[in-house]
């Protein structure tokens, strides 16, 4: 930038002339390349959401959402996945919402510098594992020693993945919440873990239900470490914890391998219906704390 | 600095009672249980594939080019350079568009335009990946094939990397659907440590008689540099543990891909399509000792995209 030094009149000047053209030529270019690039971004949204919404309305029926499959497709359904996705992600959501947000509590609220750093560092490490390795790790230690795919194993992955979600969200709201909260509270006697439980957690409960609702968004769809620990299943399966057990995004996976056009089209009414259980989720969640964002 | 101030507290506060002894080693008990639970995994991970790295030796495992469960020998690099080329063609790929997107939400577009489109593109994070891979496999995959594939396949056909016949899968449908994939997390951090640039850095730039680009040119992007560069690493780390959508259109084959029409496997999805088949024993140990190879890989990539985004930020 040297020409930067040169006086205020000189660049008013340049800018008429063929060097100040050219550079708002390069800015104009620039922005156009810009709103280009993101315009590319919004095409595969789109494509999906519009390409599954109408697939998928296609195959929706009672059948599908009361009976259990065939082998070929015809009146067949998909409840086997649908109550499977719903009961694994129910114990899933069981197990990981206390111990994810009592983590969260201890980062925020009692954590000292090195353990509470070492911890979050866990945790973000572990928000980056591929869930496909989480399976592994979940069939050596609840899949291999029973000699039995099982739908319990395929509940725990999916807690598995949602802790360390769960964990960093509440520790990432309970930290904005005011001080001069809990001092207040300190200053009429209440015990701490009263006030953390009755003050701290009350209001930070929006954002606290805003992480959850997204990791039981996500281990809704997830698919990958299902594949070796809950396996899937033809059957219906109820609470019957050591049976293998199918989900939806199993459904959809499975579905996506046959040669028959009737599973094929089933896999596209699942497909809508698990995006659209989790874009609601997200829609609902995020637009909630978009609009507080902008109110405050 | 709060948690400093929340030291300070812990001592002023009414915390001497039993229940409050209780209270907080059980909340201590289960932050702790996270730290615990990675060590597990990684734990566990080490100790089953030890079967394999001790059959073929660590160097013999990863360049060991053949993977037969009849003859019980097995070699991941097909699936080591699958991994690779497919996150390397995602990044080619994405980085650039993602950049640009990331530089008009920050810089150009109104706020009330900005707030909405990364709604939109975050959302496109939120898409199940199985779902995604569905619309790969029916959809991106045959127009890819008549489209991209079939102009890069006439016009540079005797390159090796455009060698032989595009299909509606392959790496480069994988290459693809992983790009579209990781737009949303290059786009979000990257725009956010730009919005993290000081206001005054722009104004100063401005006042100088700079145009737009000029100030993100030489303004916005030295100052959040590295933090792009970690959001490209976090981009990258989840294009290369992506398994299910890939798993659908990359073609499952077994070769070490040359052309980026080859049928081909990444880490994550010969497990995915071979786990369930594998026989207890060596076969499931060198599956896991796959397993282990990425998450060594994602976990020093995370590390090293954190170091360089927290840099950023503060």
């Amino acid at each position: 930038m040297s020409g930067s030094l040169t006086p205020a009149v000189d660049r008013r000047a340049t800018l008429t002339s063929g060097l100040g053209g050219r550079r708002t030529a390069v800015d104009r270019l620039m922005r156009g390349l810009a709103v280009a690039c993101t315009a590319i971004c919004i095409v595969p949204l789109v494509a999906i959401l519009l390409y599954v919404t109408v697939q998928g309305i296609k195959g929706l029926s009672v059948d599908l959402l009361t009976k259990p499959p065939t082998t070929l497709g015809e009146g067949g359904g998909a409840v086997n996945s649908i109550l499977g996705t719903i009961q694994m992600v129910g114990l899933a959501s069981l197990l990981a919402i206390p111990l994810g947000v009592l983590a969260g509590v201890y980062l925020s609220e009692y954590a000292s510098g090195r353990v509470a750093r070492t911890v979050r560092f866990a945790g973000d490490v572990m928000v980056g594992i591929p869930s496909i390795l989480i399976g592994v790790f979940v069939f050596t230690i609840l899949v291999l020693p029973f000699g039995q795919y099982n739908a319990f194993a395929g509940a725990v992955s999916l807690a598995v993945i949602m802790i360390p979600v769960i964990m960093r969200t509440t520790e990432e709201i309970l930290v904005l919440v005011p001080d001069a909260l809990r001092e207040a509270s300190y200053a009429l006697g209440i015990r701490r873990y009263r006030t953390i439980l009755t003050i701290v957690i009350r209001t930070g409960l929006a954002g606290i239900l805003t992480g959850v609702m997204l990791a039981v968004a996500r281990a809704a769809g997830e698919t990958a470490p299902l594949i070796m620990t809950a396996l899937g299943s033809r059957l219906v399966n109820v609470f019957q914890w050591g049976q293998p057990m199918d989900a939806m995004s199993l459904f959809v996976y499975n579905g996506s391998r046959s040669p028959y056009p009737a599973v094929q089209e089933q896999a596209w009414a699942v497909a809508f219906l698990l995006l659209l259980f989790v874009l609601v989720i997200n829609v609902i969640v995020r637009a909630r704390s978009w609009g507080q964002k902008m109110s405050s | 600095m709060t948690v400093a101030g929340r030291t300070v507290q812990l001592r002023a506060g009414p915390n001497s009672g039993r229940s409050d002894r209780v209270f907080r080693r059980a909340t201590a008990a289960f932050a702790v249980a996270v730290l615990v639970l990675l060590i597990a995994i990684a734990f566990q991970l080490v100790v089953d594939s030890r079967e394999a790295f001790q059959a073929f030796g660590i160097v013999g495992f990863v360049t060991g080019v053949i993977w037969d469960p009849v003859k019980d020998i097995y070699g991941a690099w097909p699936y080591i350079v699958g991994t690779l080329y497919s996150s390397a063609i995602a990044l080619i790929l994405a980085t650039p568009i993602a950049i640009m997107a990331a530089i008009y939400l920050a810089e150009w577009a109104p706020l009330r335009l900005a707030a909405p489109l990364t709604f939109v593109i975050e959302l496109l994070a939120a898409i199940p990946s199985v779902v995604i891979g569905l619309w790969g496999i029916y959809v991106l995959g045959p127009i890819l094939r008549d489209t991209v594939g079939a102009a890069l396949s006439s016009a540079f056909g005797a390159i090796p990397v455009f060698a032989g016949i595009p299909s509606a899968t392959g790496l480069y449908v994988a290459g693809v659907i992983l790009a579209i994939m990781i737009l949303p997390t290059i786009i979000s951090i990257s725009r956010e440590v730009m919005t993290a640039v000081p206001q005054s850095q722009r104004e100063a730039m401005l006042a100088l008689g700079a145009t737009k680009w000029e100030t993100v040119r030489h303004a916005v992007l030295p100052a959040a540099r590295s933090g792009m560069i970690g959001a490209v690493i976090l981009g990258l780390g989840r294009a290369l543990g992506e398994t299910m959508a890939v798993t659908m259109v990359i073609g499952n084959g077994q070769d070490v891909p040359t052309s980026v029409f080859a049928q081909a496997n990444t880490i994550a999805s010969k497990i995915a399509t071979t786990f369930n088949e594998a026989a207890i024993g060596l076969n499931t140990s060198a599956l896991i000792a796959l397993g282990l190879i990425l998450l060594v890989i994602t976990i020093l990539l995370n590390i090293a995209a954190r170091l360089l985004v927290g840099h950023t930020a503060h």
